[in-house]
């Protein structure tokens, strides 16, 4: 009550920040049906003062759903983003889906829902299981899946959409008890293979997830998921308590979806990584291996190795002496995480945020990108009043075995794909920290260049980088010079047609293979190529790559009959990194608008050497 | 009446139905509020089961379109179970 009144308070005089403080800490400390529509109310008051993202949602459904929303909406909110929901026509989905000019498909969503029930779409498999022959269960199973493959199918040609789509549950006691599990096809396997079959259609269309229904009922226990009163008096089966949890799994969905995602994890050490402190209690006193109570951080560490593996920085931000901190992490042997896993770590005894920023610009990522975990609340709450863009994560101190699950719950982690790059990235920092300190000791630039050994590939388009190429487009922000975003769909268009190329930039040096870092879209038109996009991951800027990759693209253009290479400079607030790229290779000014500048190279007079410490390989294939 | 029942009664019902606190009061109702209607009472029962840690029939729902009649209802069945709010 004081809270909403101090928000109430805070709103009145205009504080606006604080007020978006307070709303998010309301929702912290007691998130459900009736704070949902007070932070919906007060952030529909602020929401052209605030900088909010905004996304469609549509709901497909076979049951009452709409309590649900208002709690969506306002986890939504607290986290930056303006969801608008509809939710479609009672048990209405099949028509929706399939009629391309429905309210579904009018409502023009980026996220839509599937979200059946078994007793709707295969009444046969539950109350009425027994009534059937194992031959009439064999067909339903079918029909089912059928229907789910043709409403998938129907969608994507209808919409580009992401569609997330609920499994279906099993029933809460078997109709045949427990003979169900003696048999080789009994009640609950049938709905099973369902979910199997649909699992393998999502895979089949890009942009279609699976929320594994069943398995969200079960961890918060089938027993009492259900309001079965409520289901037959209002088709509203979940029962009060547990529609967060169902709006809960859904955000882990949306943050993806909408880029509301953290790239790097920042962890305090005593007490969160550990547990004691090391400074008093010494390498031999500090809890953390398998036995209790340490076996709580070795599972936090585990979740973190986790995220690691899953493209996700890990970060240290502590109050110690490094040589204390660094002996743990190197040599303690109940530790899961090593200093190899660390791509960047400030321990010292500077304030916190102080070392953030540094963390935020060595790793070359927005501040926004960090989320933060610490046992200390004060240390917390200082991270959340100077730091707003930070997502600080809080640890419960009295309860550390909880702390894992904490950290998996956490929607900022979530990821819906993963490439090859992803998987990797943790090294890629780690051997980006050696090639700093290498730079450090080359006696000049030159020097350091050569000693580096890169070899930049350029590489088609195919079906397994594709993704990849899309991917880069999306996300990189720093050294791109249009900041055109393409979806894997329209990258594929592209490489089709005769006179756009498309391709990508792979840079190998002495400590590593960087992956898939960079891409080139050209476009010639009469005697002109036009580069439409050029992009390189922040990884490898500054160490001539982009010079080469430029190199090659004037030599193609002109082995294909150009005269000029012209380019677009879209300024935004994040690529100055590429702001002097054409007039650094002797690019002119041709024409300038607003902000934005086209240069132009004559490549019959000038040409772009390729820099001598570096081997460019085209690899062939669809590109080029 | 329990004075305590129906100050969050009024509370949750504020945030419900996004009105300030003391414009509800006992005789609150659908007639008085104009965004009482019916998905918004599902979502007020929804939200006193979820806060309050009761359940609703579905006849005593159908009964309850009054904020005296939601507190007398809260207050019997807290009283039956022995508990406080």
């Amino acid at each position: 009550m004081a809270l909403r009144q101090e928000i109430n308070q805070l709103i009145a005089a205009n504080a606006l920040s604080k007020a978006t403080r307070c709303l998010a800490q309301l929702w912290r400390e007691d998130a459900g049906p009736a704070t949902a529509a007070f932070i919906i109310s007060r952030y529909e008051q602020l929401r052209q003062h605030l900088p909010l993202a905004s996304s469609r949602l549509f709901i497909l459904r076979s049951f009452t759903i709409e309590p649900a929303v208002p709690l969506v909406r306002a986890m939504a909110f607290v986290h930056g983003t303006e969801l608008s929901v509809e939710v479609g026509g009672f048990n209405a989905y099949a028509q929706e889906i399939l009629e391309p000019t429905s309210r579904l498909y009018r409502f023009a969503p980026e996220l839509v829902i599937l979200a059946v029930q078994t007793r709707d779409v295969a009444p046969d498999l539950w109350d009425g299981y027994t009534n059937g022959t194992s031959t009439d269960h064999d067909a339903v199973v079918e029909r089912v899946v059928i229907s789910f493959r043709n409403w998938i199918q129907a969608f994507r040609s209808h919409s580009q959409a992401h569609l997330i789509v609920h499994t279906l549950e099993v029933p809460l006691f078997a109709s045949q008890g427990v003979l169900d599990s003696q048999l080789e096809n009994g009640q609950v396997a049938a709905i099973q293979r369902i979910n199997q079959a649909i699992q393998r259609v999502t895979t089949e269309h890009h942009g279609v997830y699976i929320l594994d229904y069943d398995a969200l009922v079960a961890r918060h226990g089938r027993l009492r998921w259900h309001d079965e009163r409520k289901w037959l008096a209002m088709r509203m089966p979940i029962a009060a308590d547990n529609l967060i949890h169902l709006a809960d799994e859904w955000s882990r969905y949306i943050q993806p979806l909408t880029g509301k995602v953290c790239k790097v994890l920042v962890t305090d050490l005593d007490n969160t990584l550990w547990g004691g402190v090391i400074g008093e209690d010494g390498i031999d006193g500090i809890k953390i291996g398998l036995e209790y109570p340490g076996a709580a951080y070795h599972a936090l560490q585990r979740v973190m190795l986790d995220f690691y593996h899953r493209g996700i920085l890990l970060a240290v931000c502590s109050k110690n002496n490094l040589t204390d901190a660094m002996a743990v992490l190197e040599n303690h042997p109940g530790m899961v995480l090593r200093p190899q896993h660390f791509a960047a770590w400030r321990i010292n005894w500077n304030d916190k945020v102080h070392n953030l920023r540094e963390i935020a610009d060595e790793l070359n990522v927005g501040i926004d990108a960090l989320a933060f975990i610490d046992d200390n609340p004060v240390e917390r709450e200082q991270v959340r009043t100077a730091l707003p863009e930070v997502t600080v994560i809080d640890l419960v101190a009295d309860n550390p075995m909880a702390y894992a699950r904490t950290l998996r719950a956490t929607p900022v982690f979530e990821r819906l794909v993963l490439s090859a790059e992803d998987r990797e990235r943790g090294h890629y920092y780690v051997e980006q920290r050696q090639r700093v300190e290498l730079e450090r000791n080359a006696p000049s630039l030159e020097d350091f260049y050569y000693s580096l050994q890169q070899e930049v590939e350029i590489v088609p388009v195919t079906p397994a980088t594709c993704p990849r190429v899309a991917q880069l487009t999306q996300k990189t922000n720093q050294f791109n010079l249009t900041t055109r975003r393409y979806s894997e769909q329209q990258i594929r268009e592209i490489t089709t047609s005769s006179t756009w190329n498309v391709c990508g930039v792979r840079v190998k040096d002495r400590f590593g293979d960087n992956g898939l870092v960079g891409v080139v879209i050209t476009r010639d038109k009469d005697t002109m190529c036009e580069i439409d996009t050029f992009l390189l991951s922040c990884r490898v800027i500054g160490r001539t790559v982009e010079t080469a990759v430029l190199s090659w693209i004037a030599e193609h253009a002109r082995a294909r009959g150009r005269r000029q290479l012209q380019g677009w400079f879209l300024p935004t607030k994040k690529n100055t990194p590429a702001k002097e790229f054409y007039s650094a290779h002797g690019f002119r000014i041709a024409t300038e608008q607003d902000n934005e500048t086209l240069w132009v190279l004559d490549l019959e007079e000038v040409a772009i050497a390729y820099p001598q410490w570096i081997t460019v390989t085209q690899i062939k294939g669809e590109c080029d | 009446m329990n004075s305590t029942v129906f100050h969050h009664v009024q509370r949750i019902a504020a945030d419900v139905f996004a009105v300030p606190v003391n414009h509800i009061t006992l005789n609150s109702s659908p007639a008085t509020i104009e965004s009482w209607d019916s998905l918004q009472h599902l979502n007020l029962v929804l939200a006193l089961e979820e806060e309050l840690g009761v359940q609703f029939a579905p006849e005593e729902i159908e009964q309850l379109l009054s904020v005296e009649s939601i507190t007398t209802l809260l207050d019997q069945k807290l009283h039956a179970s022995d508990r406080t709010l």
